[in-house]
């Protein structure tokens, strides 16, 4: 402080410059006897008098100077706490305030963030219902195709290779062949390129048997899909479909890891039947 | 031109030495700075009046930041800090408007 005091008056400018009410104060009624008075600070020692240019130079003026300085420093410093200031310079009412406020807030939030979280329940549930029943439908639909026949499928099964070189195969005896193996438990069957489904009519025509439309004429291969040694067993046994083969004819029944049924049964879209509500559960499509 | 140099000063450590204001003066440091300012603008008005007296500056300064403190002390001590140091904003705001005034009437002659 002395040593900023002592730097001020040396590098400041000459007095009457700076200080142009001086004659105005000394002719004031208590300024005479104040002068001397107030220059009791330490830095009375230090009284730049050295020079004569600093002749009027007052002790009094540098307690002024060093007043405004703390003045300009008290400022800046508050300014500065003003912009970092928290909390630590509240009053309790005011904290008790801003308590009450930041508990209210965070009440409001926490019946915000516990609808928004049974929002979200809510939604996952119905979307994994959705997804669960998309699968489901899905699932039935595939089912459901493969029993109509508009889808292909593959899986285990057996292959029947039917000749008939004289052409003594009959509608019935495919027929036969088809009935044995659904109730062997077939799943898909098809005839050379027709899908067999329970619409499915065997027809005699001359040099062949039509499956529906489709007219297939020796040999025939029968694809079904299934436990292939249980409808292997079936076909073959001792007075079976096969054993009751018209004179002629010969079949051969191979067990296979994996077969496919590719054709295709189609299905007109109905004219007139519409689906109706279901007043009872389906049983399950398989 | 030496108190103008003194303020430039007391800013410029301000902003070099960064200090932070410690807790138990944190009420009464704004207060104060608000009383300064009033004496400081009282002294200006003083010196375009011709009637500048160093003492009476000096004197007037120290009173008016503890005077004002003393009050935010006394009003924080009866519970009513908050509202005490509106009030001692207030009537120094009124004294530091009527000084700038007065001012304005001596630069301006309006």
């Amino acid at each position: 402080m002395r040593d900023h005091d002592d730097d001020t008056a040396r590098t400041s400018g000459p007095d009457d410059d700076a200080r142009p009410v001086d004659q105005p104060v000394a002719a004031a009624p208590d300024a005479a006897a104040d002068q001397p008075g107030a220059t009791v600070e330490p830095t009375a020692g230090s009284t730049p008098t050295g020079r004569g240019r600093f002749s009027r130079f007052s002790k009094a003026q540098l307690l002024v100077a060093v007043l405004v300085a703390a003045l300009g420093f008290a400022i800046v410093v508050q300014l500065r706490q003003t912009e970092q200031q928290g909390l630590a310079t509240l009053r309790q009412s005011d904290l008790v305030r801003i308590l009450d406020d930041v508990g209210d807030r965070r009440d409001r939030l926490a019946a915000e963030a516990s609808d928004l979280e049974s929002q979200r329940r809510e939604l996952t549930d119905v979307s994994t219902g959705d997804q669960a029943a998309l699968d489901a439908a899905r699932a039935r639909a595939t089912t459901l195709g493969i029993l109509a026949g508009t889808v292909a499928a593959k899986g285990p099964g057996v292959e029947v290779y039917l000749t008939d070189p004289r052409s003594t195969v009959r509608a019935a005896t495919l027929l036969d062949l088809v009935q044995e193996l659904r109730d062997a438990g077939a799943e898909a069957i098809q005839i050379g390129s027709a899908r067999v489904v329970a619409s499915t009519a065997f027809t005699d025509v001359a040099g062949g048997v039509a499956v529906d439309t489709l007219v297939l004429r020796a040999p025939y291969t029968v694809v079904a899909i299934g436990d292939g040694q249980t409808m292997a067993t079936a076909l073959e046994i001792p007075g079976g479909v096969i054993a009751s083969m018209p004179e002629g004819a010969h079949a051969t029944v191979a067990t296979r890891d994996e077969v496919e049924v590719t054709a295709l049964h189609a299905t007109p879209d109905p004219a007139y039947a519409r689906p109706a509500a279901t007043p009872t559960p389906q049983p399950s499509g398989s | 031109m030496i108190p103008a140099l003194g303020l430039v000063v007391g800013i410029v450590a301000g902003l070099l030495l960064q200090p932070s204001v410690p807790v138990w003066a944190q009420p009464y440091l704004p207060i104060a700075v608000v009383a300064a300012l009033d004496a400081v603008f009282g002294a200006v008005r003083a010196l375009l009046d011709g009637i500048f007296d160093d003492k009476v500056f000096v004197v007037s300064f120290l009173s008016n930041v503890i005077v004002a403190a003393f009050i935010v002390y006394l009003g924080d001590q009866l519970g009513v800090g908050s509202q005490l140091s509106t009030g001692v904003v207030v009537v120094l705001g009124i004294r530091i408007f009527s000084n700038v005034a007065a001012i304005r009437r001596h630069l301006f002659h309006a």
